[in-house]
């Protein structure tokens, strides 16, 4: 049912020009303009600002004057609205309206890894020359539509590709379109998003964007330099853009401190278009300093009336259906800019509505109402024309009944550039009342009801009840009566101009004969809405109700996002150092600072923490040279070397792995890039400080490292083309030797100390040159192993550590010669023809041969028990319990080059410890408390607990959503969102997106 | 010291001599064996310190600590463990032996109801990872065919044989049923994050899978009209076959017993059952054991015990239901020779250690349905053991001295031992 009584626009004060010379076919022209008045009202200024009986007179299409005495010219149109609201319509800052469908080139058999245009940018996905204004057609039905919803003008744009082009801000005025495009290049779009226009494959990865982005800056500069002789027209335009505002639209908030993060680093401030999941880490986002444009597609409640599905909804899922509404709230409080945008709603009706839920839990509404003008017209740089009801500025306003983010708020006009939409009336008569009713001098009982907006009458004669079906629009009342039996309908209308006592009109009668009828007020019918509010205020959640926020905002996350470093004392704990003492019995350590601070018997608690070890084993944290949790994304195969993208740019501080690994004992883990191609990314090295951000996970001063990979996956054995050089392990050989040659030309050039153009993916080969970035590959068979050493020695590096190196047992020999590290696991093998020899004594041979051997998992499950995995190197190959618990300690964190920091248990080590109920190379050991730079971050007691709270926060969730349920309100299905573990074999996650 | 040398170097040159072909079967038991002084861990939960074992024509004869009983040839085994071989059940091993190799994949058939198609005739014996097995003590897998609504038929062996005929423990033991299930994936198989969502059809599966369960149990053959699906299906209505219902939700698993009741089985286990603990009493009450699904595994919510999987076994045996442990799932094959160890990992999450032991031993041939020749070091078994330097649950000490099949002296050798020492030489000779 459409609520609106009418719609239709009339052109008060035509915006005719000093010299048109627009030619009007369709009309005689009419040189004359007059003034239009809106007087009576309650005029909103700007968000802070309201003016009560005051007058806001416009002409040509603006506001010529605001104020409390206005006075008006002569030919002015005078439109009284007595206490009507008026309000500046609304901006939005992300649209594709008018924007012509972009057509989706088909797929090709063959991936493709070249750029389809000539004379732009090498890659295809970059598109800053794209421009709105020349792919526009004005779309009446969509201007509607926004209107209805408030907006005024909206910044339309290309919405493909990453970097997308420039917006045109439009107004939503349907007659005078040549006083339509305010701007035609308002600002520029960035998005994580591969263009539909092109199949190539690059990038296919989060890290991939972020690195495309930044080489792109780097072009950008060394193009202004006259470093590129090429004629570029993205860069082109991109330079000629760079003094736009910059607008960056993501899903979440990991890609919203990503994409500030490059802006900084080359001096951009984006307006960052979010994922309405800042709330999750505020400080973090606060510190950006961006403003935040936010979508309001809060999540349905869930149903959960089927209590055997409720166990698929996680608890984050459930949080954030009741955090997200509060999310602008808590921004703003941080001091965040903020507006809003209908981005992600399914219609832009939708827009007041939820906000109305961010509003009742306590959004202010002066700044919900400058999130919707003045902020964005900032943000876009339109606050010259829009955004507040000041002289000079465009005449786009909302006239309403009732004040803004009331219930009973509905827009009843929006004007665009003095075209007046009307959708109410706002000289709304009210009809509600008991009446009698007289027909031919027949007497009737007649009460008319009304209930949001709409009436709805009751007919009685004596005790017989007739049906009634009342409907009053544009004034006109029309009342249709029946009695049942007969099924004859009398039909009465009327025209009411004004609130009646008397309705006079005219009687259609059962056998099409016409009278006339009289409806005499007796009295308003009572109301019962007080009652009513007062129930919903009560049901009403508020935000001190709302759950708290914990970190990471899911099960098991703490209540503050950094944890406190104690001081502690282990009391008679057998202590496995794993380094030259071996292990001592009834030892006390004592962690003060984050630090192994004294190791010794009787050690003095002073004011510490004191932990019976009697019994217990105390070790250091385990390190996994090889792992992919807490990832966004891990493989970037859209071209054979992928140096330039970080894995740093996607560590996700929120998955649950990495609380599973402390359970596991697991303080330390590199996050590798994939094995989709040779040369991979940049390793991310994280200490698992489950809580804290990702930037806060990162070792400080971390070790460089990259990923290079050899064999089945980089030749493309088991997934993707035939296209991508190499196919064979001959032409994996030629990619290394092919890309550091030129990375010596790159550091000769850039040595030379000429101008150069800076290229990421070079400056990292070149740091693998000079030996400050190491190599960790993943290698198989022994072919391939000693050809990269071989490279490497051409080159004058070593290889630091092989990965994986399932056949590093078949030239340990020259592995040790070599001085490389071999970082393998326990006991896979047959998932793949190269892995046809591989062994479970593999890391014997290798530590015979006096190779630094690690243990590594590669996988989600496997992390969460290396230590099962270290003591089966005992069982295959007979290794010492000593050497085999270095396997996951000591050895790993040498091939890391951490060896300084992390991996024993001795004094002035990182207090990165592990207290175990038995010997940890024991099946039957696990961890009763994992700690990490002297804060406890795993504790068997604590996680006891944490299960109970988890359980009371799931029910109380679920009970609010059965209320939401009950009230009416929408739900959704459950679903479940699993994350699936990435290893760098299961090669399913090449075209991985977002998060 | 000397003489020892000399046999290490004899069997390497036995050994080359065969160099990367599979290890060959042993020949049948001749004469009496006695393993003296060990502990014997019988499988039933008991154990026997400083015992004797004896066994001839591959069946036990004697167990206890009568050391008079010991006769033929004796093993020394002081101060180590004997245990009955693991039974790897729910297993695919010998079907797949290269995961990504295609041709080397026969482990599913097209199809929705199969209970035809038999697991037995892809068996390989010969398969590298069937032979990696038995270093670890695992000497028995049920062979069980994947994919399909009913996948097929499994058959038990033992993992020493020439062919698979000569593998049988019992041929086609029980009909596999892929429950369906619930919730389905959606979006891309390349998307990170892929929702499950409520299965639509779910109601409408059920049902098909019951209609044809109900119109199998009337089947009637005639010369014209033979329908090979439900005669083969007629095993499980007759008590000749067990049905194994692979199902892990628990709105599911409650359906299962409900069909369970309709239909009117005996033999019915449930295999993965990762929720089957919330209904633990009621599997219990209907008599419907479990292969709780592999022990190593992530927890399948995310505000999940992060120890629920290790702790599973522990919940459902204490609840009373009869549980083994299977360890179907990701790298399945290569993990089998795992399954000590998941009953070790069941063990520090709380289960008692003779019990864990059981769970792959006597439960899971129970289960089976072949505890009257397998799963216990009891009088008239199989001589289906073997002796472990230490305690073979453990890493450390599952280190196997002996093993034996039907009383048959298995080599302990594998593909991947005899590069070990292959290339252990290599070094040792440069």
């Amino acid at each position: 049912m459409k609520q609106y009584i009418f719609m239709f626009c009339v052109l008060f004060g035509i915006t005719s020009f000093a010299q048109d010379y627009f030619p009007d076919s369709k009309a005689v022209k009419s040189e004359t303009s007059n003034y239009v008045a809106i007087t009576s009202a309650v005029i909103h200024v700007n968000a802070q600002k309201t003016l009560k009986n005051a007058t806001l007179l416009i002409k040509d299409g603006k506001i010529v004057e605001v104020g409390r005495s206005v006075k008006l010219p002569e030919n002015t149109i005078v439109v009284d609205a007595p206490g009507k609201h008026i309000y500046p319509s609304f901006i939005e800052t992300y649209s594709d309206f008018g924007i012509k469908k972009i057509q989706s080139v088909k797929r090709k058999s063959q991936p493709q890894y070249d750029a389809n245009r000539s004379g732009y940018y090498w890659n295809d996905h970059v598109r800053p020359d794209q421009e709105a204004k020349s792919h526009f057609e004005y779309d009446q039905k969509k201007a509607d539509k926004l209107r209805k919803a408030g907006f005024g003008v909206v910044n339309t744009h290309i919405a493909d590709g990453f970097v997308r082009g420039t917006s045109a801000l439009v107004a939503l005025n349907d007659e005078t379109s040549h006083s339509r495009l305010l701007n035609e290049k308002s600002a520029q779009y960035f998005a994580f998003d591969r263009s539909q226009q092109t199949q190539q494959a690059y990038p296919s990865s989060t890290m991939g964007f972020t690195a495309l982005l930044r080489q792109f800056y780097h072009d950008t500069d060394a193009y202004k330099n006259g470093l590129i002789e090429d004629k570029d027209l993205a860069i082109e335009a991109f330079v000629s853009q760079e003094n736009l505002p910059q607008v960056f639209s993501v899903e979440n908030y990991l890609n919203a401190l990503r994409a500030d993060k490059i802006g900084d680093q080359f001096g951009v401030q984006y307006a960052i278009i979010g994922g309405g999941d800042e709330y999750k880490r505020i400080d973090e986002i606060a510190a950006t300093q961006a403003a935040f444009i936010l979508p309001v597609n809060y999540p349905k409640a869930y149903d959960v009336e089927d209590p055997y599905l409720r166990d698929y909804l996680s608890l984050s899922d459930m949080k954030d259906w009741q955090l997200a509404p509060a999310n602008a709230q808590m921004l703003s409080e941080k001091g965040v800019d903020i507006a809003f945008t209908t981005r992600d709603l399914k219609s832009p009706d939708m827009l007041l509505k939820n906000l109305q839920k961010s509003v009742d839990l306590g959004l202010d509404k002066s700044v919900a109402l400058a999130a919707l003008t003045s902020v964005p017209a900032k943000l876009i740089n339109a606050d010259q024309h829009v955004g507040t009801l000041e002289k000079g500025k465009l005449a786009n306003f909302i006239i309403s009944e009732n004040e803004l983010f009331t219930d009973n708020f509905e827009i009843a006009e929006n004007w665009v550039q003095g075209e007046r939409h009307r959708y109410k009336d706002i000289h709304k008569i009210d009809i509600a009342g008991q009446y009698k009713l007289t027909i031919n001098d027949e007497a009737f009982d007649l009460k008319i009801k009304e209930k949001s907006g709409k009436y709805s009458a009751e007919v009685k004669q004596k005790d017989f009840k007739y049906a009634a079906k009342l409907s009053f629009e544009n004034q006109w009342l029309r009342l249709i009566l029946s009695s049942k039996e007969d099924k004859n309908y009398k039909v009465l209308s009327a025209k009411i101009d004004e609130v009646p006592s008397l309705i006079k009109g005219k009687v259609t009668l059962e056998n099409g004969n016409t009278t006339t009828f009289t409806a005499q007020r007796l009295q308003n019918v009572q109301e019962e809405k007080s009652d009513k509010k007062d129930k919903k205020e009560k049901e009403q959640l508020k935000f001190e109700d709302l759950l708290s926020v914990s970190y990471p905002n899911t099960a098991y996350g703490f209540k503050e996002p950094k944890q406190e470093a104690k001081k502690i004392l282990f009391k008679n704990a057998t202590v496995i150092t794993g380094a030259e003492k071996g292990t001592l019995e009834q030892t006390d350590v004592l962690i003060k600072n984050g630090k192994i601070s004294k190791i010794g018997q009787n050690l003095r608690s002073g004011n510490a923490k004191v932990i019976d070890a009697t019994g217990k084993f105390l070790t250091a944290g385990i390190i996994d040279e090889h792992s992919h949790i807490a990832l966004s994304s891990v493989n970037e195969g859209g071209h054979n070397s992928s140096a330039e993208v970080k894995m740093e740019d996607v560590v996700n501080p929120d998955d649950i792995s990495i609380y599973r690994s402390l359970a596991g004992g697991v303080t330390s883990a590199q996050l590798l890039h994939g094995s989709a191609n040779p040369i991979g990314g940049r390793s991310a090295i994280i200490k698992l400080k489950w809580g804290e951000s990702a930037d806060e996970l990162i070792y400080d001063n971390s070790p460089k490292f990259i990923k290079f990979a050899l064999g089945e996956n980089v030749k493309q054995s088991n997934w993707g083309g035939r296209s991508r050089f190499p196919q064979s392990r001959m032409g994996v050989e030629q990619v290394f030797r092919d890309y550091f040659t030129r990375a010596q030309a790159y550091g000769e050039r850039k040595a030379s100390g000429k101008p150069y153009r800076k290229d990421e993916e070079m400056e990292t080969l070149l740091e693998i040159l000079n030996q400050e970035r190491f190599i960790s590959c993943h290698s198989y068979v022994q072919s391939e192993i000693n050809m990269l050493m071989k490279v490497a020695e051409d080159f004058d590096f070593n290889v630091n550590t092989f990965t994986h190196i399932l056949e590093g047992y078949k030239v340990a020999d020259k592995m040790q010669e070599h001085g490389a590290g071999g970082s393998t696991f326990a006991d896979w093998w047959a998932y793949k023809y190269e892995v046809n020899d591989a062994i479970p004594h593999n890391a014997a041979i290798m530590h015979n041969q006096g190779v630094t051997v690690a243990i590594n998992s590669d996988d989600g499950e496997m992390i969460r028990r290396l230590n099962q995995e270290a003591a089966k190197t005992m069982k295959y190959g007979g290794v010492s319990e000593e050497d085999a618990w270095k396997f996951v300690t000591a050895n790993p964190a040498k091939l890391l080059h951490l060896e300084d920091r992390v991996g024993t248990v001795e004094e002035g080590k990182d207090a990165d410890v592990v207290l175990w109920n038995a010997h940890p190379l024991s099946v039957y050991a696990k961890p009763i408390q994992t700690l990490i730079e002297g804060v406890v971050y795993f504790d068997l007691e604590k996680d006891k607990k944490m299960r109970q709270e988890i359980k009371k926060e799931r029910q109380v969730l679920i009970n609010q959503m059965m209320a939401a349920k009950n009230k009416g309100m929408e739900t959704q299905p459950i679903k479940k969102e699993e994350k699936e573990f990435l290893h760098c074999d299961s090669l399913d996650h090449i075209n991985h997106k977002h998060n | 010291m000397k003489s020892i040398k000399q046999f290490i170097y004899l069997v390497f040159a036995v050994m080359f001599s065969y160099s990367y072909a599979q290890q060959t079967p042993a020949s049948p038991q001749k004469e009496a064996i006695s393993i003296k002084g060990a502990t014997a861990y019988i499988g039933n939960g008991n154990q026997i310190e400083n015992s004797i074992i004896v066994f001839e024509n591959g069946k036990i004869t004697y167990v206890g600590t009568d050391q008079s009983q010991a006769k033929g040839k004796v093993i020394n085994a002081e101060g180590k463990n004997v245990y009955p071989g693991f039974i790897a059940p729910n297993s695919t091993l010998g079907l797949v032996e290269v995961d990504a190799v295609r041709a080397s994949d026969d482990e599913r058939e097209l199809g929705k109801m199969l209970p035809h198609v038999r697991s037995i005739i892809a068996y390989n014996t010969e398969s590298k990872l069937v032979e990696s097995m038995r270093p670890n003590g695992v000497l028995m897998g049920q062979i069980t065919p994947r994919g399909g609504r009913i996948s097929g038929t499994s058959s038990i062996v033992q993992f020493d044989a020439w062919n698979w005929e000569d593998a049988i423990i019992k041929e086609n033991d029980a009909v596999h049923v892929n429950w369906p299930s619930g919730f389905s994936r959606s979006g891309n198989w390349y998307d990170a994050d892929r929702r499950y969502e409520q299965n639509k059809d779910y109601q409408k599966e059920v049902d098909e899978l019951k209609t044809y369960f109900k119109s199998a149990s009337v089947y009637k053959e005639t010369s014209q009209e033979i329908d090979l699906a439900k005669r083969a299906m007629q095993g499980v209505f007759d008590g000749n076959k067990n049905l194994f219902i692979h199902v892990n939700g628990e709105k599911e698993i409650r359906d299962v017993i409900s069909f369970q009741k309709e239909i009117n089985f005996n033999n019915l286990t449930i295999v993965g059952g990762y929720q089957a603990h919330q209904l633990a009493d009621e599997l219990k009450e209907a008599g419907i054991s479990v292969l709780i699904q592999r022990v190593h595994s992530v927890p399948n919510f995310e505000d999940d015990d992060y120890d629920l999987p290790y702790k599973l076994p522990k919940i459902l045996h204490e609840a009373g239901v009869l549980v083994a442990l299977e360890g179907s799932g990701d790298m399945e094959r290569q993990n089998s020779r795992n399954l000590p160890f998941y009953a070790g990992t069941a063990v520090a999450y709380g289960l008692d250690k003779n019990e864990a032991l059981k769970m792959i031993t006597l439960n899971t041939a129970k289960i089976l349905g072949i505890d009257d020749q397998v799963g216990s070091l009891e009088v008239g078994k199989d001589a289906t053991l073997f002796i472990s330097e230490g305690d073979a649950l453990e890493m450390r000490g599952n280190k196997l001295m002996k093993a034996f099949i039907q009383g048959r002296d298995i080599s302990l050798e594998s593909h991947q031992t005899e590069l070990y020492k292959r290339y252990s030489e290599k070094y040792e000779n440069e």
